[in-house]
Order: C-alpha cells, then structure tokens, then sequence
C-alpha cells in the first residue's frame, strides 16, 4: 500500500491563510485546494453552501481527464483550465505538481486578476508543500509516522465503526 | 492513496469498484446510498450516458464513524466497465487503497469477468500496485438469476489471492454492505500494518 498522503497542521493553517489572502487579492468568491486524488484540503470564500466534497472530486476527475488528452496530443498537461460561465467562472491550476488550486470568481474580478494573484499564490504554497515533503522524509529516517491514528488502532475499533 | 489531515482530524480513502459492464457496481453504489442516513453520506455523483451507462465514474463520499478521535471517510469509485472506456478505468484507479471487483455470474458474461479482471490488473501495474498487496473482495454478484455459474466455478476462475468473497444480489442489496464492510477493514487494517500499529 502507497504511503498515506499526510496534511499536518502547521502547514494545513499555512495553506489556509495562503488561500484566504488570495481569494481577498483576486477577488474571488471561492478558493480551494483540492489533492489530485480528489480529496479536499482547505477551502475558503463566500460560497459557503457549495458542496466541496462532491466539487473536489469533480475536480480532480477533470484534471485527471485533461491531463489523459494532453498526453494522447504529446503534451506534458495542461496546468491551467479555465471554464467560463454566465455569471461564475472557474480558474483551475496545478501547485507543487499533485495539488489542484480552484478559483471561483464573478465579474467582481477578471480573469488576469485571477491568473496574476495565483502566480503569485503558487510560488507560496510550492514552497509550504516542500517542507510538507520534508517532514515526511524526516519522518520516514526516523523509521516512524508522527503520531499516527492508526498505530495503535484494533480490531475492536474498526469493528465498532460497522455495528 | 489515503490521506490524513492532522488539521482537520480526518482520514480519507478510495475504494473502487471495478467489473465488466452491467455488472452491477453502480447498483451497488445506489444501494449503499439509499441505505445510508443522511448525515453518514454526501451526495452520489454519476457522470453517465443519457441510457445511464457510466461514462466516467460515480462517486460517493461515506461516513464511517470516528476512530481514535479521527473522522474515517471512505470515497467510493466506480469505473465504466464497458471494453473500450480503458482510459478512464486507468484514472479512476489513481491512488486507489482498496478494490471490490463485481463480477457478473450469468454464464454468458464469463469471458467478460475475465477480460475486466485481467485488465484491472493490467491498470494497477501501471500505476505501480500489486493486485497481491492491495486490499481487495470479490463480489459474485445477480446470483438470483436462473442462467448462472455456480460459486465454485466462478471462484475457480476469478479468486486471485485467497480475497474474502461474497455472493450479492445487488439491486436487492444482499450481499452489499457485507463487501463494502469487508474492503473497509481491509484497508484500515492496512494502515496499521503500515503505521507499525
């Protein structure tokens, strides 16, 4: 089994305050990160019945597709998708090669608004998803996870999320 | 892949439900929907044809409960099972941590069972997983109907690796919640090997 993707917390309220400076500097109604497996990992705006669960799948099966065309074409991928509605747009973006940046905006700002803040949105949260890796690696020298829930997990446990 | 948020205090992990076409793995899905209380469940998202085929994947997000003070979330997935939507298949299965395989136990799908079942494989490869090291059920599944193969011919041919194996009738649920839970310890059990639990 593929090492668990891990979201500590120092770096979780790292992200968050990355994202809620970002949904301020570019005007949107929503931003969210979302792992390119379609897990959702931090989220932030105005929209706040939205189903985040269900978007960051989508997301992530949209990229995932995307990227499956651009391979067939001999690209690389398409690190930037953009969809544009009648009253909301989506900007759609790759940080630090496995997370998806999702920005939801309206005519309050504009597209290079949008493309400008993430630039700069990007180049932080590459620099926080580095340390992420690094702790993970110092974790993996240490020969142990960082207090991990499931260490000391039993059976009686998973038994009792079944009853 | 499983991922833990130490911030939110959540784990999160993908089951995929793979088989040959109309072999009832989004029945399985529908059926697990509509059994699950509302506050255990998110909403199931079936991106199909317009005659209901899947044509990319459903998704489901469940609830399982709290263990050692972490929200357990399991992401349910299937695939399309028809032959020529392979591309797909091979995305879904991206970060996979457990697979059911649903196969179909009418006779006249055998050949079909076996393609999709050596194609899972195939795909797990290439994305680096050993079907032998991953946590994965074989469900036998439409056993309520008169043309099919009898349990010990279809585990003959499908049983990969000593999988727990479970007989269904899908669209009346038998046998449903009994895979779905058995995948689920699978995985959690798992982790904990992993964790050095």
């Amino acid at each position: 089994m593929a090492a668990p993707v891990v979201m500590y917390e120092e770096e979780y309220a790292q992200l968050k305050s990355a994202i809620t400076r970002l949904c301020a500097d570019a005007n949107a109604k929503f931003v969210f990160l979302v792992d390119k497996n379609g897990q959702q990992i931090a989220a932030h705006g105005e929209m706040l019945n939205l189903d985040t669960t269900s978007l960051a799948s989508l997301t992530a099966g949209n990229v995932a597709a995307t990227d499956g065309l651009a391979h067939l074409i001999g690209e690389q991928g398409f690190p930037v998708l953009s969809h544009e509605g009648e009253r909301d747009n989506i900007h759609i973006s790759i940080v630090a090669n496995r997370v998806i940046l999702v920005v939801i905006f309206d005519e309050r700002s504009s597209l290079g608004l949008v493309r400008l803040r993430v630039k700069r949105a990007t180049a932080e949260m590459n620099s926080i998803f580095d340390a992420i890796d690094r702790k993970i690696d110092r974790e993996r020298e240490m020969g142990f996870a960082l207090d991990s829930p499931f260490a000391e997990i039993t059976e009686e446990d998973i038994d009792a999320l079944f009853s | 892949m499983t991922f833990i948020n130490y911030a939110s205090r959540e784990i999160n992990c993908k089951i995929v439900y793979y088989g040959p076409g109309l072999g009832g793995k989004t029945t399985n899905l529908q059926f697990i929907y509509d059994s699950t209380a509302q506050q255990a469940k998110g909403k199931l998202i079936s991106l199909a044809t317009e005659t209901d085929r899947t044509l990319f994947f459903d998704f489901l997000p469940l609830d399982l409960g709290t263990v050692r003070g972490f929200k357990t979330r399991f992401h349910l997935y299937t695939v399309p099972g028809q032959v020529f939507y392979d591309a797909s298949r091979k995305l879904i299965l991206k970060g996979v941590d457990g697979v059911v395989f649903v196969a179909d136990s009418q006779r006249e799908r055998m050949d079909a069972n076996v393609e999709s079942l050596f194609n899972l494989e195939l795909n797990l490869r290439q994305h680096g997983y050993e079907l032998g090291k991953l946590p994965y059920v074989l469900q036998l599944n439409k056993r309520d109907l008169p043309n099919v193969v009898s349990v010990e011919e279809l585990r003959a041919e499908l049983i990969r690796k000593d999988e727990p194996v479970f007989e269904a009738v899908a669209s009346r649920g038998n046998g449903v919640f009994d895979t779905l839970k058995a995948v689920a310890k699978q995985v959690l059990m798992e982790l904990r090997k992993t964790s050095g639990g």
